[in-house]
């Protein structure tokens, strides 16, 4: 596979993660904010994100599992879990989120543990998702292409 | 409400005076009865009227009041009300029904009553009557029987035979009126009967037979008659009138009631009467009276048996009662109308008919007594109408009359509650639709609000990658779509913000701040937003502020700025020659100066075209019809009421359209939109907005000439609170004064007014300033050398012109001042136009400064000429390409967040506009961070983290703050020790994701300088950034 096919392959790749609505906008400015001075940023960030959403995760189910839910600290998770998926622009988690946050507000155990598995889900998505996203960008590099820039595409 | 209280009140005043109406009726058929009725009664009838009209009254009275209650409970029970006016309606149809009944029984029996006296008074008189001439014939048969008893009895031999007897009776009937005629029976004892038949010639005839065989008249023959039985004594008739000469030789004591009437009337010895009876011959009722003749005159107390003993005859006169009283009423008028009846009562259970048809009629009947002098016998007369009593339609009328009054009234008043109800009822559903429209149109705000913010947050995305997008290398084509998606993308957000604020007024919800603010810092802003367009246009572009004006005020920037964003958008929008001009003025000061500044007229304007007269547009002003009565300005010391216009040369609005400017969505035709754009919304929010500022707004326009937009606003000095007194140093014209204290200015420029705002400007740098008119002026000031000139700014338009002097002047100022030369300033008004021309390009370098004046952008082009202040930064002297990365390029940041990512992200782009960043995820580590001393140009903070949020940080960091600058400027420690720096405040902004106004308020109240979105918008954050960070190295000087 020659590196221009696979650029083109990781270009498609991108736009059905975007088209899908895996990512939204905000994975773009952080593309943007990733230049020579900072060259794994992205990856950086993202695996920042998936550390601290598992560990989010697991405090939830923790919290959820008790036999008298703390609403409030369920909600303090989930808020941060938002605002840290609204940064790297994994935005179908981020809606679950909001979900979740609903839930949270009308104190409604069963949706809770709904919204959450649904989070784990989208959450694990995204995750190979992104994981294979970053496969391919590293094979581009070994092969000694450069990652095309989002711009470039025609967004 | 107040129609229908409109409505009751007509209502009520109606009722009065209807009640009115008919209560003077009334009273007037009132009057009629008692003016009507018989003087006997009038006292009786008078009280009873009295008693009448103090029963109406209170019936009238009562229901007034009623008809009163009832209009007060209007609003309150309509059902009550309802079912009280049905049993009022009824009781008044039913109540004025009896009374009308009354008055016809009143008015008829007034009638009958009255019918009653006529009858009795003609019955009275004809009885009266009957009874005198009755009396004057009885008197004359007793004054016969005198004559009789002197010439007869008394003379010897007699003086009167039948002739004699007959002739004198006959020539004295009219004195006995009522007799028919006189007879005299002479007493003849039997012993004397043969004596006295021989004498007369003819036997004494009975006359009993005579009464049981009744005979006709003609037949009557008195010599058929029997001769009287023996009796005791006899008493035959001797003399007769001619009219009865029949009775002659008749025996008075052989008929049944002759015998009586005679044995009666000797031993009385008054005149007798018989009770009615059959005459002889005529066969008529008749009575006969009969008077006894004495032989001598008898005392009058002599006993019956004295009376008996000297009777000599007896003297009867006939009365035929039915002719003489048929001759009688004849005699009297209306005979016609009364049937009259004479009858002897003597026997009480039988009364005999003297007189008179029998009419069993059982009508209206009088009963007159008749006195005949006999008191033995009674009669009476009774008297009854002919005709039956007419119909009493004057009672008929009026009481028929009464009752259609009252009915119509109560018709008046049905159909009056009905209406009201209607309309009541009409008022509540119109009530009912009134809420529901309000609430749709509360419910059409919401939505607005609603969906404008929904609209934004996903716009702001959109603006932010288009930022983003015109960054990367694009070829001129893809450059140019995404520079109009962006403007259309700007545009759209500000459309989004008017709705927003449109829907906020009208659904109340918008709130001012009152937060501290420099004014002429944001006119500056204003100047800065619009000065590219204005140049690109070539208007002019000009503020004037005035020195009375104070520099800190307190109210709400933000809106103040959007008003005048507002107004001069729109001026700028509309002019393409010219100038706009901004004037703000303290209320008073425009007051006093209404007479002085009249001559600022069209021609002395500040590019020379005639403008509107600004003093027309606030002619309909409240403040100053206010001022012109008082004289005193009513508000207290602290309040500052400005007044601004906002002068424009553009093309004006149509005069016909000037009324609805003010009105949301209007605009001035359908052309303007698709021209200029906008929704027409701008003004009506600024109108809203003048008017939450306590303020008004008003406008003159000429179309063809220009528009002046006036508006007042009342704002509260923030110099009189000191509280925010240290927070002065942010004024940047404050700190950049320092730098020109003491050095003068020349302005060449022949027009006052450009003149003036230059001057204004140029002495805000503390710069002192002269202006002359022209460079002639200018040479003999420079060649005076009385004075140091440090700069000289020259209009561009005294430049173009006169390029030769200029040149000369420039020589002359080479020559004078020797040592420093005085700087030239060229003020030029577009980008256009600057362009020197090669003669004096040559000669001298003067620095070109682009108008609009703005207070930082002069003194930096001044600071960068004149060589003073902070050298070697080239921060103020790059300040129209100034962009996100010079500004952040090594700054110390500090970004707090308690979520990594965010953190992460936020550190990455800052750290791309070449920021220090520097990074901790919580309030606690801020604080201990931010601990003076330290380095930090600035701090962003997120507010919403676990154990310290972003508001309690600030405020502890605020505090301690607080503490190290107290503690330096009583002198506990010096200066040094916290990095030469005397006041001590980081800017910390605020990062968060959702932008509502109370998050932004509470961060304001907190100490935080500003926020910034989550996630970074470039034009956002160049914007809070530059705010601080060019103070702060300012402060750092």
């Amino acid at each position: 596979m020659d590196v221009g096919q696979m650029r083109r392959q990781w270009v498609e790749y991108t736009k059905s993660l975007f088209m899908e609505g895996f990512l939204d906008s905000q994975f773009e400015q952080l593309q943007q904010l990733q230049d020579e001075s900072n060259p794994d940023f992205v990856v950086e960030v993202v695996s920042l994100f998936f550390e601290d959403s598992e560990r989010l995760l697991n405090d939830l189910t923790r919290a959820l599992d008790q036999p008298s839910v703390d609403f409030k600290l369920v909600d303090s998770y989930v808020h941060q879990l938002k605002g840290s998926s609204s940064s790297i622009g994994a935005s179908r988690v981020k809606n679950a989120c909001i979900a979740f946050r609903n839930f949270c507000e009308e104190q409604n155990v069963e949706g809770c543990r709904r919204c959450l598995q649904q989070v784990k889900q989208e959450n694990l998505l995204v995750k190979n998702k992104l994981e294979t996203l970053f496969r391919m960008e590293q094979q581009i590099v070994a092969a000694g292409g450069s990652i095309p820039n989002m711009e470039q595409i025609g967004f | 409400m107040s129609l229908l209280h409109v409505f009751g009140f007509g209502l009520k005043v109606g009722h009065l005076l209807w009640m009115l109406c008919c209560w003077i009726i009334s009273v007037i058929s009132m009057n009629w009865f008692l003016n009507g009725g018989i003087m006997d009664t009038k006292t009786c009838l008078l009280g009873d009227g009295a008693k009448i009209c103090l029963k109406w009254w209170e019936k009238i009275s009562g229901t007034s009041c009623k008809i009163h209650h009832h209009y007060y409970q209007y609003i309150c029970s309509k059902r009550v009300r309802r079912t009280w006016w049905k049993r009022l309606l009824i009781a008044w149809a039913l109540g004025w029904t009896v009374v009308s009944l009354w008055i016809f029984l009143y008015m008829s029996s007034q009638a009958t009553e009255k019918r009653k006296e006529t009858l009795a008074s003609m019955c009275d008189e004809r009885a009266r009557m009957l009874q005198d001439q009755f009396n004057v014939s009885m008197n004359h048969i007793q004054a016969m029987s005198i004559l009789i008893s002197t010439f007869h009895h008394g003379k010897n031999p007699s003086a009167i035979d039948q002739r004699t007897f007959a002739r004198y009776t006959e020539r004295t009937a009219f004195e006995r009126p009522l007799t028919s005629g006189v007879a005299y029976a002479v007493r003849v004892l039997h012993s004397e009967r043969e004596q006295f038949e021989k004498q007369q010639g003819w036997p004494i005839r009975r006359m009993d037979t005579l009464e049981q065989n009744p005979v006709h008249k003609d037949d009557y023959a008195p010599e058929a008659l029997e001769p009287s039985p023996v009796q005791e004594e006899y008493a035959p008739v001797i003399f007769a009138q001619d009219t009865i000469s029949h009775v002659v030789s008749l025996d008075m004591l052989s008929g049944k009631e002759d015998r009586e009437n005679v044995l009666l009337a000797r031993a009385s010895g008054k005149g007798v009467l018989t009770a009615p009876f059959q005459l002889l011959k005529t066969k008529r009722l008749g009575v006969i009276l009969t008077f006894a003749v004495y032989k001598r005159d008898l005392p009058s107390n002599a006993t019956p048996k004295e009376r008996i003993q000297a009777t000599d005859g007896y003297l009867g006169g006939v009365f035929d009662i039915e002719s003489l009283v048929e001759k009688l009423l004849h005699q009297l008028a209306s005979k016609q109308t009364i049937l009259v009846n004479v009858y002897d009562t003597s026997n009480h259970s039988q009364p005999i008919s003297m007189y008179g048809s029998n009419i069993s009629d059982a009508g209206l009947e009088h009963i007159s007594t008749l006195n005949f002098g006999d008191p033995f016998r009674k009669h009476e007369m009774r008297c009854r109408f002919k005709h039956k009593p007419p119909w009493p339609w004057l009672a008929i009328t009026t009481s028929i009359g009464i009752l259609v009054i009252a009915l119509l009234i109560e018709h008046i008043f049905n159909a009056t509650v009905n209406r009201i109800a209607k309309v009541e009822e009409d008022y509540h559903e119109m009530m009912e639709l009134k809420k529901l429209a309000e609430a749709a149109d509360v419910a059409k705000s919401q939505f607005l609000a609603t969906v404008s913010h929904e609209i934004r947050t996903p716009m702001n995305g959109v603006l932010g990658m288009l930022d983003m997008l015109i960054d990367t290398d694009l070829d001129v084509t893809q450059q140019d779509y995404v520079r109009i998606a962006q403007g259309s993308g700007k545009a759209l957000v500000s459309l989004i913000n008017e709705v927003l604020d449109q829907a906020k007024i009208e659904s109340g919800k918008l709130e001012l701040e009152e937060v501290q603010f420099n004014l002429r810092a944001i006119l500056d802003d204003v100047l800065s937003l619009f000065s590219g367009k204005s140049q690109e246009k070539g208007v002019e572009l000009a503020v004037y502020i005035s020195d009375q004006v104070p520099e800190m005020l307190i109210g709400d920037p933000g809106r103040f700025r959007q008003i005048i964003t507002n107004l001069m958008g729109n001026s700028i929008k509309f002019t393409e020659k010219g100038h706009v001009f901004v004037t703000i003025h303290l209320v008073e000061e425009v007051i006093d100066s209404v007479e002085v500044e009249t001559e600022t007229s069209s021609k002395n304007t500040l590019s020379g075209f005639p403008v509107a007269d600004r003093r027309r547009s606030w002619r309909g002003f409240r403040v100053f019809s206010q001022e012109g009565s008082n004289g005193c300005f009513p508000s207290s010391s602290s309040e500052i009421n400005l007044i601004v216009s906002v002068e424009d040369t553009g093309v004006g609005i149509p005069l016909d359209a000037q009324s609805r400017v003010f009105t949301p969505f209007m605009q001035v035709g359908p052309s303007i939109s698709r021209t200029h754009g906008g929704t027409g919304i701008g003004l009506s929010i600024s109108k809203c907005l003048v008017g939450l500022m306590q303020g008004e707004i008003g406008f003159v326009s000429i179309p063809k000439i220009g528009s002046t937009f006036t508006f007042t606003a009342v704002f509260t000095n923030a110099c009189n609170s000191n509280e925010y007194r240290s927070q002065q140093i942010i004024n940047q014209a404050n700190t950049a004064s320092y730098e020109f204290q003491g050095m003068t200015a020349l302005i060449i420029d022949p027009r006052l007014v450009r003149a003036k705002v230059s001057r204004y400007h140029i002495q805000r740098l503390g710069i002192q300033v002269e202006v002359v008119s022209d460079l002639n002026q200018c040479l003999s000031i420079i060649s005076n050398g009385n004075t140091v000139i440090n700069m000289i700014l020259v209009e561009q338009e005294v430049w173009d012109k006169d390029s030769g002097t200029v040149a000369l002047v420039i020589n002359n100022l080479k020559r004078i001042h020797h040592k420093v030369p005085p700087k030239l300033f060229l003020l030029a008004k577009s980008v256009s136009s600057p362009r020197t021309s090669p003669a004096t390009s040559g000669v001298c370098n003067a620095t070109v400064i682009m108008k609009p004046l703005r207070a930082s952008m002069l003194a930096a082009s001044l600071q960068r000429a004149m060589g003073v202040g902070n050298k070697g930064n080239p921060r103020n002297g790059e300040l129209p390409s100034l962009s996100l990365r010079s500004l952040l390029l090594g700054r110390n940041i500090l970004i707090v967040d308690d979520n990594k990512v965010n953190l992460k992200v936020a550190a990455g782009a800052l750290k791309k506009y070449g920021a220090d960043v520097i990074c901790v995820e919580s309030g606690k580590d801020a604080i201990s961070q931010l601990e003076p001393p330290h380095n930090f140009d600035a701090c962003f903070m997120d507010i919403q983290m676990p154990e310290m949020d972003g508001f309690d940080a600030t405020r502890r960091i605020r505090d301690m703050e607080h503490n190290v600058n107290s503690r330096i400027q009583r002198g506990e420690v010096s200066a040094e020790a916290y990095g030469n720096i005397s006041t001590w405040h980081v800017p910390i902004l605020a990062m968060t994701a959702d932008v509502i106004q109370a998050t932004h308020e509470e961060s304001l109240r907190c100490g935080m300088d500003g926020y910034v979105s989550k996630p970074f918008e470039a034009e956002q954050l160049y914007h809070e950034a530059s705010r601080f960070f060019q103070s702060v190295s300012n402060g750092n000087l």
